[in-house]
């Protein structure tokens, strides 16, 4: 009674927040706690393998499909709050208390009497007795859900079946088609560079700088080119900034660059480049 | 609940103690194991690891870990505050919780009072396990999704994607042993192994088990979410400080946590090994069977470190054709083979020798078919070109053909003996 009385107002507040959060992902996690504090009740209200199944089936497979999905979606994605439909906010509030009301009503015209039998179900264990119902009485509709269940899946495969035109090449093959290509037209055979060697970031929309100091565009995902979020700072601006400051502190030698030396640093200048730290601290190229 | 009759009956200080103890004891395994980890890779790359603080570096952890406590904490600006904070607390928790229905021995005198060495137990206690386990998934894609940069959110989905399918294939070859032994409560299950242990009965569930718990608990070679030359650090690359170090706990114990449940499910718990209790009685008794238990469970751990120190990690692709396309039927098959044999073995009250008849004569029957079936057709191996085409500057062939196995070992001009053993015991 005291875990009813816990948690109970915890689910209301909970089942709440799924409606009035704005971000999805939030309101996913609050279903998760729903979720959880009734299997919490389901344990005390003697049926244990309900709880264990309820925690594993729904917040364990259901619930993190839903947050699969709404985590592509991105971290700032939170709903519009600009009504596409005039007056339908107003028809929601009015249409949700209705039916608020019409439920309170009815279900407080019914009185159910005190559960029984829960001890003569749970004589043999609670594991026990509900195999021994799900494989006597229940054998039918058991095996036809999962068979339902089954054919789901297997129509998903099939909705999103590609039917190949040839033959997947292997890595053997593949290695040796690169090898070929660069024997033929002189393409690199290794794996691309990643993003923000040399440069002064290493995030992904940085470019890496090529030894000469120009950018090496084949670094950046080509998502991220077609977007346009690629940054796209002269290649060597920062370099001759570096430079400059170096001349005016002048007499800081710290660390093996010169002033000439252009291949460590030379990277994007993203922030302000007149706060960098100037002085002692100078970082020589990124740790 | 009757079925449990040893449970629930304990005094509250008593439960708190047993809380508190298994606290403790996770805690110190994971430093522990942190440089048990160090020192045996260590090992196995020909170095000696750590093994200058405290006895044989012992404190080395120690010492890291209130390292990286006092680190700065850096929350990104990116990132989603309330998610963040909460994602490495959702990882240690359930990691913790796990433990409580691991019966680490057998019924003891503990302050005066008899009580089970296990927190609790329950009807359910495997698939407790499991649905806590299945909590903790929830720290990893949420910390991933909430740090606000691609690689850790790549390194969520990754993870979570392979921990919910290893544990389907865990949870197949738990089916054989929930079979054999009657009962999901792990107190049961040992009690079940008294003569035999499932591992032995029931090989090819322990091999799925072990092969799944690795890629369920992101380890080598399956550490794909945490691939550092794909994805930096996968879903912790934004944590830092005390957040990270949560991490890095959950991780340890959830490593110590399938160790133990495949201890109990598979090497007969707390049991002494190969019979030593027929020798010596007390072998099972008061609070030896610890030495057992965590024997058994340090050496899983060991596995894991071995397992690391030698196998590169797998391509994602074969990594999830493994489990979805090998691991998962195999033991769908084996489950059906074991229900199998269970009910004919019960119904029809055969003597081992009737069974050992009848598996002879079914492998008779596919080895025959193996002989006379139908002519396989294998398809003609492709055969790719790949002599040099004189495109690619490859260095000439050493005169006397390749050159194959060591290489000299190096030599150096000598100095004196003091110099050399005193550069030795600088390195660690």
């Amino acid at each position: 009674m005291i875990a009813f009385w816990v948690l109970a107002p915890l689910m209301v507040i909970a089942a709440l927040g799924v409606v009035l959060v704005r971000r999805a992902v939030h309101s996913a996690l609050l279903l998760a706690v729903v979720m959880i504090s009734l299997a919490v009740l389901y344990l005390t209200l003697e049926a244990p393998f309900l709880f264990a199944v309820q925690i594993i089936v729904y917040t364990g497979a259901i619930l993190m499909l839903f947050l699969f999905v709404l985590m592509l979606v991105g971290v700032d994605a939170a709903d519009s709050v600009v009504e596409t439909i005039r007056g339908q906010r107003l028809l929601a509030i009015t249409g949700g208390l209705v039916m608020g009301v019409l439920l309170v009503v009815v279900v407080a015209q019914i009185s159910l009497g005190t559960m029984v039998g829960m001890g003569a179900a749970n004589a043999g264990g609670n594991i026990e007795g509900l195999a021994d119902l799900l494989f006597s009485r229940y054998v039918l509709s058991f095996e036809a859900t999962a068979a339902l269940l089954i054919t789901a899946a297997l129509g998903a495969m099939l909705l999103a079946h590609r039917e190949r035109l040839e033959p997947k090449e292997g890595q053997r093959a593949m290695a040796a088609r690169r090898m070929q290509e660069y024997g033929t037209s002189g393409r690199h055979l290794g794996p691309l560079p990643s993003p923000g060697v040399y440069a002064r970031h290493n995030a992904v929309d940085t470019p890496a700088l090529l030894p000469d100091g120009t950018p090496a565009t084949d670094s950046v995902s080509r998502v991220l080119a077609a977007r346009g979020t690629v940054r796209s700072a002269p290649a060597l601006g920062d370099v001759e900034d570096v430079q400059r400051t170096l001349g005016d502190v002048g007499g800081i030698s710290g660390g093996s660059g010169s002033a000439t030396d252009t291949s460590a640093g030379g990277g994007y200048n993203t922030e302000n480049p007149d706060t960098r730290p100037q002085g002692d601290d100078w970082p020589e190229g990124d740790e | 609940m009757n079925e449990l009759p040893l449970f629930g009956q304990d005094v509250w200080w008593l439960v708190l103690v047993k809380a508190v103890l298994i606290f403790v004891v996770l805690v110190l395994l994971t430093l522990f194991n942190i440089w048990w980890e160090r020192r045996v890779v260590a090992r196995m790359q020909h170095r000696i690891g750590p093994n200058v603080h405290g006895p044989f570096g012992l404190l080395q952890s120690l010492a890291d870990g209130v390292k990286l406590a006092l680190k700065e904490d850096i929350i990104p600006k990116a990132a989603d505050k309330v998610v963040f904070v909460l994602a490495p607390v959702l990882v240690v928790i359930p990691a913790f919780v796990t433990f409580s229905v691991i019966p680490f021995g057998p019924e003891v005198t503990m302050f005066g009072e008899r009580t089970p060495l296990q927190l609790t137990d329950m009807p359910v206690a495997v698939l407790f396990v499991m649905a806590i386990a299945s909590i903790g998934i929830y720290g990893i894609v949420l910390g991933g999704w909430s740090s606000g940069s691609t690689y850790s959110l790549l390194g969520g989905l990754r993870s979570s994607a392979q921990m919910i399918s290893y544990e389907v294939a865990m949870g197949l070859a738990l089916v054989a042993v929930f079979l054999y032994a009657g009962s999901l409560s792990t107190s049961e299950i040992v009690a079940a192994q008294e003569d035999w242990w499932f591992g032995a009965i029931l090989f090819p569930s322990f091999v799925i088990y072990v092969i799944s718990m690795i890629g369920e608990t992101n380890r080598a070679p399956f550490d794909l979410p945490e691939a550092e030359g794909e994805l930096v650090g996968g879903f912790h690359t934004e944590y830092s400080s005390l957040k990270f170090a949560l991490f890095f706990l959950g991780e340890y114990i959830n490593m110590a946590t399938v160790s133990a449940l495949a201890t109990t499910l598979f090497l007969g718990g707390w049991r002494a090994p190969f019979w030593i209790d027929e020798i010596w009685a007390g072998a099972n008794e008061g609070y030896v069977p610890l030495i057992w238990f965590f024997g058994k469970m340090l050496l899983f751990i060991f596995f894991f470190i071995w397992l690391r120190g030698t196998l590169p990690r797998m391509r994602y692709d074969q990594f999830m054709d493994l489990g979805w396309k090998v691991l998962i039927p195999a033991a769908l098959v084996w489950v059906v083979l074991v229900a199998t044999m269970r009910y004919v073995s019960t119904a029809y009250e055969l003597g081992t020798q009737e069974i050992l008849i009848g598996g002879g004569v079914l492998l008779a029957l596919i080895l025959l078919w193996g002989f006379f079936g139908p002519e396989e057709t294998g398809e003609p191996v492709e055969d790719i070109h790949t002599a040099p085409t004189g495109a690619y500057p490859v260095p000439p062939m050493p005169s006397g053909g390749a050159q194959r196995g060591a290489a000299a070992p190096l030599t150096f001009p000598s100095r004196t003996q003091a110099t050399v053993t005193h550069g030795a015991s600088e390195e660690s």
